[in-house]
């Protein structure tokens, strides 16, 4: 360290020479990488192998690849997969668009609150949601007439799939869309103003490309989590088969780690198109928010205002109708046959169910996520946005940090066994702690949060960086006193992020529990699974109302920080 | 005085801390199973009034999960004993040369077809879980949907779109009610009499779901009219209040047995033996035919409300391993004559 002091004082040549803090840079993107490496590409590995294993544990080559190949269910289930991702992007997208500009573009009232309100998906495991669909639309659903009048004969299949991931993937949209549309800069729209520009051609000309790679990455995310997600199909997907169920036949149906493995392989190819559309996208972007950049403040104007409020009211209350059919049926004694309300199903997930201590180890891990998660993820983010130099380091980094949304918990948690589980593993102490639990949990929703952090940074001018450089200033001042409260909105909504997806998830988590660690969500599959419907509602209930009082704390402490550091955004 | 009397005082109290936490070190053992939570309590129990200072640990998921988690924990295995999952899953351990063989002191009693063939034993089972068909009486009344007696019945034309049956290719319960139809009604390598039944009922499904109580509970809350389910999960939900009716189709039952085995390379081997014992104990099979009609070590369960007399002489003869090694040509045939298809309109 000295020497590197000692040598970038004693060189001021004219050619600039890589400043001693950057070395600092690249030991912690090493560092980083070291992590993924660790917690995500070797346990992926380690079940990947399986697919190369056969029968008795011999190496049998691409033979499990070619039978799989061969078999006529793979097209019919990737065609399915491919064709609902596709219009389930097609559908939320615009919707979270629209939703996020609202946000961030207009002076309609309330924000905060629907805000709060396009979280609700996020806030109780998508079951929850899957159940609430066949209470609506289900063939004792309230609404079922009307959905067969509009020519749909059952929800279960297709259109339950397609209608249960609209929903729960609006919010992994929208956070990134609106961070990609809060930061603009007010000068490009005066300009524009003053020369006349109609409002539409601003938005084609200013915002839409302003936005790309928050709408590019938003979309790229949409497609994957909904290729992935194997929840939602399982309960509402009746014979309509997914590669992701696909997944669950294999490993959980027939223990048939090697096939599974197979299909696993496939479902991270979109993954691998993310990173090489994020790849290319990431050269073009220029920076939104230049050192001079004036912030822009969206101008009071009623009639488009107005209609923003109608727009957001109708996606919050379809939002509200989903929740309030889970609560409602957590309150009714035996549906559908018996609706007076009762409070047997809270109380028997909370004695039975033995949700009680699952609930404080599930916030455990949920504070370890936000807290450890989003340092992680905004550090990484950062090292690899605003850096210079380890080039070789970066691709790797950046394709790590894309692959975990396309690796279904399921496989993830197994790889989690097989690596971290083996004797030979130095690691092998952390099984069964709520450490790795923590740490899987963070891996596996690492990317929508690393794409919030890239999408913030990215809309920062490269300029505050250079600046620094020029005047000797380390990079860890410029991160610490200009880009980090720059950021805090998305530091925050990041956090938030963990905290609730932590409380919810299953998929990986069901593996690497033990009695001592068991987390609150794992409890709401197995009443589902006994036939407690009402006792799962009213336990996912229970978890939707912690991470709302979580998601409130979380807005509080936006509000507080906002005021702080994002003063400058205000000159009035 | 006073100091030397509180130095007394606060020794005696050292001294009972100390007795304290040593009767508190019970030897704990983890036992990983996917029996439902409150039968867990009540063997809990049960166990602890025999053995007060082994402490049971559990891990507790679907069949499917644990069989999962415990087979990717092989190369370092977790778990001390398995106890009350499918003995076709413990098959399945026991062929990776997974588990300890063990003669329990309770094995003597039970019958010969409800315990692994060896001696000792690498499993023995602690009841029988068989097919169950529960039937909707508020929907089909409705419909005017008549109440099936037998396997046959349920092809017939009045039930198109209104049975629910588990994936065998998801669920054990469904492997076995596939198997046990072609022990039935004949397999002959896709050209048999069980095929062509389950091209009928084919016709009729509205749904193969992906976990063998699931049929139940739908049918249970009047999604569907007719589910092809178990026992258990039968007994409960119409204990719970689902207006469903309980048939045992007469031709035969599939069936399935929750087991027992010891996982070999425990380190808590005599705690675990006793466990073992335990769980081949005449008390324990008294509190396993609280939930199931069938135990293994026969005469000990109470008849239960909604079973019939004969339940028993209706199961199918099981071969598990001749089922086990016939699998996946049965998941492969089954899979491509009704799970390839796209959805049917």
């Amino acid at each position: 360290m000295i020497d590197a002091v000692l040598n970038s004082s004693t060189s001021l040549t004219v050619r600039q020479k890589t400043h001693w803090s950057d070395r600092i840079a690249h030991l912690s993107l090493a560092l980083v990488a070291l992590a993924l490496m660790v917690f995500l590409a070797f346990p992926l590995g380690a079940i990947l192998m399986q697919s190369l294993l056969g029968k008795a544990g011999e190496f049998a080559g691409f033979s499990n690849f070619i039978t799989y190949a061969q078999t006529p269910a793979l097209l019919t289930s990737l065609w399915n997969s491919v064709w609902v991702s596709i219009v389930v992007t097609v559908i939320t997208l615009p919707l979270a668009f629209g939703f996020a500009y609202a946000i961030t573009r207009s002076c309609m009232s309330h924000k905060s609150l629907f805000r709060g309100i396009s979280l609700i998906p996020l806030l109780a495991p998508s079951l929850l949601s899957a159940i609430s669909l066949i209470y609506w639309f289900g063939n004792q659903g309230v609404l079922k007439a009307a959905m067969q009048s509009v020519g749909i004969a059952q929800i279960y299949g297709a259109p339950g799939i397609v209608v249960a991931e609209c929903f729960s993937v609006f919010p992994h949209a929208l956070m990134i869309l609106i961070t990609g549309l809060s930061l603009a800069d007010a000068r490009l729209y005066e300009a524009a103003a003053a020369m006349g520009t109609t409002a539409s051609r601003k938005f084609f000309t200013i915002t839409v490309p302003g936005a790309k790679y928050g709408l590019l990455s938003a979309g790229l995310v949409t497609f994957t989590l909904v290729m992935t997600d194997f929840g939602i199909p399982k309960v509402i997907g009746g014979n309509f088969n997914v590669l992701a169920t696909d997944v669950f036949k294999l490993v959980i149906g027939q223990q048939d780690f090697a096939k599974g493995s197979v299909v696993a392989l496939l479902l991270l190819l979109p993954a691998v198109l993310t990173f090489a559309v994020d790849h290319y996208v990431s050269k073009k972007q220029t920076a939104m928010l230049t050192a001079r950049a004036v912030p822009h403040r969206p101008v009071p104007s009623r009639g488009y205002d107005m209609a923003m409020t109608a727009f957001c009211t109708v996606i919050s209350l379809l939002m509200l109708a989903m929740l309030g059919m889970a609560i409602f049926a957590s309150f009714a004694s035996f549906w559908p046959y018996n609706l007076t309300p009762s409070l047997r199903h809270y109380v028997l997930g909370m004695v039975d169910g033995e949700v009680g201590e699952g609930f404080v180890n599930s916030l455990k891990m949920a504070s370890g996520t936000a807290l450890f998660g989003t340092v992680l993820v905004f550090f990484s983010a950062y090292l690899l946005e605003k850096t210079k130099g380890a080039g070789w380091l970066r691709a790797p980094v950046r394709m790590l940090a894309m692959l975990p949304m396309a690796v279904p918990g399921l496989v993830l948690g197994l790889g989690y066994i097989f690596f971290f589980n083996a004797l030979s593993n130095p690691l092998n102490w952390l099984y069964h702690t709520t450490a790795l639990l923590t740490l899987c949990t963070i891996v596996h929703f690492y990317t929508t949060g690393h794409l919030t952090a890239v999408t913030a940074l990215k809309a920062l001018d490269g300029e505050f960086e250079a600046v620094s450089a020029s005047l000797k200033v380390p990079w860890y001042k410029t991160f610490w006193r200009v880009t980090l409260p720059i950021c805090t909105p998305a530091l925050v909504d990041i956090a938030r992020y963990f905290f609730i997806n932590a409380m919810t998830t299953i998929s990986a988590v069901v593996f690497l529990y033990s009695p001592e660690t068991k987390v609150a969500s794992i409890a709401i599959l197995n009443l589902d699974e006994a036939g407690e419907i009402g006792a799962a509602a009213a336990m996912a209930v229970m978890i939707a109302g912690i991470s709302a009082v979580a998601t409130g704390v979380f807005m509080l402490l936006a509000r507080l920080v906002d005021r702080r550091t994002q003063a400058w955004r205000g000159t009035r | 005085m006073r100091l030397s009397s509180l130095y007394r005082w606060s020794a005696l109290a050292t001294v009972a801390l100390i007795s304290s936490v040593a009767l508190a070190q019970k030897t704990q053992v983890l036992v990983y199973t996917a029996l439902e939570t409150d039968q867990l309590k009540a063997y809990q129990e049960g166990f602890n009034k025999a053995y007060p200072d082994i402490e049971i640990k559990w891990v507790r998921d679907s069949t499917g999960v644990i069989t999962a988690k415990l087979l990717a924990e092989k190369g370092n295995p977790q778990a001390d004993a398995v106890m009350g999952v499918a003995a076709s899953s413990l098959a399945v351990l026991d062929k990776q040369g997974m588990l300890e063989p063990y003669a329990p002191s309770g094995l003597a009693a039970i019958q010969a077809q409800y315990r692994d063939k060896k001696s000792p034993p690498a499993w023995f089972g602690m009841d029988v879980w068989g097919a169950t068909v529960c039937f909707n009486t508020v929907e089909a009344a409705k419909k005017g949907i008549p109440k099936p007696e037998t396997w046959k019945d349920l092809t017939k034309p009045a039930y198109k779109g209104q049975i629910v049956m588990p994936n065998p290719a998801s669920s054990g319960t469904g492997f076995f009610d596939v198997t046990a139809w072609l022990a039935l009604f004949g397999d002959d390598a896709g050209k048999g009499g069980g095929w062509q039944f389950m091209d009928g009922l084919h016709e009729n499904i509205a749904q193969y779901t992906h976990s063998g109580s699931k049929p139940c509970n739908m049918a249970g809350s009047g999604e569907f009219v007719v589910g092809i389910s178990f026992e258990y999960r039968a007994n409960s939900n119409k204990a719970k209040g689902a207006p469903i009716d309980l048939v045992f189709p007469k031709e035969g039952l599939g069936w399935d047995l929750e087991a027992f085995a010891i996982h070999k390379g425990t380190k808590k081997l005599d705690a675990v033996k006793r466990l073992a014992d335990w769980a081949s104990s005449k008390d324990a099979m008294a509190l396993y035919g609280k939930n199931f009609a069938i135990t293994a070590v026969p005469g000990i369960a109470a008849p239960l409300a909604n079973v019939p007399a004969d339940y028993e002489a209706r199961l199918v003869k099981m071969d598990f391993s001749w089922a086990a090694e016939n699998r996946d040509r049965i998941l492969a045939e089954w899979t491509k004559r009704y799970d390839s298809k796209s959805e049917k309109k």
